[in-house]
């Protein structure tokens, strides 16, 4: 029998570092448990970065490649998409950005987004809708010649992937200027 | 469950076993002797009919794992395998898919009869939030079971629900990863639905055991909302209960039948016959028809954050429900004003399950957002009002008082 005293016990002690210990163990087994879930090693190693030749992509042409799984649309844009993109008050849209941020310097031509419309993931069609560009079939979504949200619902531009110019005519995708090569 | 058996065993053996696993009596007390109020009508047989459902998805998914291959490569043709090769996976199959609709057939009967006679009100909250939880977890397993046949809708279903998760602010993308096990849906985001939906079957028999727990503890309501006072308002469950929830069962049977032989694939969409594509997203992508009012909450609201907590929002408001209806009488039948709101309600969501099957473009867009708005003002604002302002019908002092005046007035 234990004194009403405050005296701590050796059984005190031992609650306290038991439920200690058990909770620190408990925690640490939930990070495997959880953490097996993200992206294995096969599945990162398969989403290195992707060299695209350009050079076979016409004026005015949408071409859809393929990098980490997620649709890349590369557009060769003519002079009237370009013009059509930067003649707009980019600050009044949804998602502001203007064209130019949305290209690499010196190749305005060439629009290179995830197409991914940014409501709930599904593939727009290019060359639809009032803008231009592409609209969603989904939930209406309707993005303009610079792949930016103009109508519906998608509260985003489309995204823009890290890419980056290695020739005139080719880029690689899935790394851009900053990265280590 | 219902306090001290009533159940004699007769057998040596039967007296041999009560002594040591008290099974056959707690049976007997829960499905035989149970006091049923004696003035239940048919709408009371679906919780019956639901507990066969279940049974019956289990028995038919169990079968169809013995055929399905959960491989990204593989999990179409497997299904077709199923369907062309495999003796009788046609019927299993297809018992399968409408049992899943039909399923939600039941459990809306179900949810709307609790509503109309208040079955939901004091003591029975728990009881009722256990049922939400079945629910919520019936529209877990139904979209995960959607996403394994793995055809363009399946697959293009999948990419829109998870993406749900994408609204979340800051974090949103890793979880929407974390989820896939990729960077989209893809070969272990099927693995890991199949393992997931293999399990919540078994989570759904585990709730609905706490859920009739709990309602042998609180005792069924009945059309008079009256709680049952002497014996005189009760029947045995067997043979009443028991007869009647079997009749009701082979009737809605016939029903289900009618589904699975002559239009087996009317509640499913054309489109998932065509193989997963994550190039290309189906033009028209609608749910299955028991996601439909919820989807069209989404589409409604033009804010994606909002849209989502909108959508779970509507499902969520029911737990509430207890404390939202502030009226202490139980049944519509003695709340004139509450009984027409009701109807209303029941066609507000009618009318958005409608709306989430159309094209999100011009009027329809307005009528759901209006649709929307009625649906939260019924909880949130007519139901908290209308238990303050409502004038009730009187009550009958006892549910056999109200079963002879309702004679009295026939003859």
């Amino acid at each position: 029998m234990t004194a009403s005293s405050a005296e701590p016990t050796r059984r005190d002690f031992l609650y306290i570092a038991t439920g200690a210990v058990g909770a620190i163990g408990a925690a640490a087994t939930l990070v495997p448990l959880v953490a097996q879930m993200n992206p294995d090693a096969s599945t990162i190693a398969a989403g290195a970065p992707v060299e695209i030749d350009l050079s076979p992509i016409t004026e005015g042409q949408i071409v859809k490649v393929f990098w980490r799984s997620k649709p890349i649309f590369i557009f060769h844009r003519a002079k009237k998409d370009i013009d059509a993109a930067r003649n707009v008050d980019w600050h009044t849209l949804p998602d502001p950005e203007s064209d130019a941020d949305r290209v690499k310097k010196g190749h305005d031509e060439w629009l290179v987004v995830i197409g991914i419309c940014t409501h709930l993931g599904c593939i727009p069609l290019a060359h639809q809708g009032n803008y231009d560009g592409w609209f969603c079939p989904c939930h209406g979504s309707q993005y303009d010649s610079a792949g930016r949200i103009r109508q519906g619902p998608a509260p985003k531009n489309l995204y823009l992937p890290p890419y980056k110019f290695v020739a005139d005519s080719k880029i690689r995708i899935g790394e851009d200027e900053t990265s280590k090569a | 469950m219902s306090g001290h058996s009533a159940y004699q065993p007769q057998s040596a053996f039967m007296k041999w076993m009560e002594r040591r696993l008290p099974i056959a009596g707690l049976v007997h007390s829960s499905f035989v002797a149970y006091p049923t109020p004696r003035n239940l009508n048919y709408w009371w047989t679906f919780g019956g009919i639901l507990s066969f459902l279940l049974g019956a998805q289990i028995i038919t998914g169990i079968i169809l794992v013995m055929h399905y291959t959960p491989q990204a490569d593989m999990a179409f043709d497997s299904v077709e395998h199923i369907m062309r090769d495999v003796n009788y996976g046609w019927l299993l199959r297809y018992l399968h898919a409408n049992g899943a609709s039909m399923f939600f057939v039941a459990v809306y009967i179900h949810i709307v009869r609790g509503m109309y006679y208040g079955s939901y009100k004091e003591p029975r909250e728990v009881l009722w939030i256990l049922g939400v939880i079945l629910y919520l977890l019936m529209m877990a397993t139904g979209f995960l079971g959607y996403t394994l046949p793995w055809g363009q809708m399946s697959f293009w279903g999948a990419t829109v629900i998870t993406n749900f998760f994408s609204a979340i602010p800051v974090v949103g993308e890793s979880v929407v990863t974390w989820l896939w096990g990729g960077y989209g849906v893809g070969n272990p985001t099927l693995q890991r639905f199949f393992s997931l939906h293999y399990l919540l079957p078994f989570v759904i028999a585990g709730v609905v055991v706490l859920h009739v727990w709990a309602l042998h503890v609180v005792g069924q309501n009945n059309p008079t909302g009256v709680e049952p006072k002497t014996e005189k308002d009760t029947v045995a469950f067997t043979p009443y209960a028991t007869a009647k929830d079997s009749f009701m069962m082979v009737c809605f049977c016939v029903v289900f039948a009618w589904f699975v032989f002559y239009v087996p694939n009317y509640l499913g969409h054309a489109d998932n016959y065509i193989p997963a594509n994550p190039a290309v997203t189906p033009n028209h992508i609608v749910p299955e028809w028991y996601y439909l009012p919820f989807y069209a909450i989404l589409r409604a609201i033009p804010n994606k954050l909002m849209g989502v907590i909108a959508l779970f929002g509507s499902i969520g408001i029911l737990a509430f429900l207890p404390w939202l209806d502030t009226s202490k009488v139980r049944s519509a039948n003695y709340r004139p004003l509450y009984r027409q709101f009701f109807w209303i309600f029941v066609a507000v969501c009618l009318g958005l399950g409608y709306l989430g099957s159309k094209p999100p473009e011009g009027g329809y867009v307005l009528a759901a957002r209006i649709l929307t708005f009625y649906y939260f003002a019924h909880f949130l604002i007519i139901l908290p009002v209308l238990g303050l302002v409502e004038r009730t019908k009187p009550l009958p002092n006892s549910i056999s008082e109200s079963i002879l005046a309702s004679k009295r007035a026939a003859n």
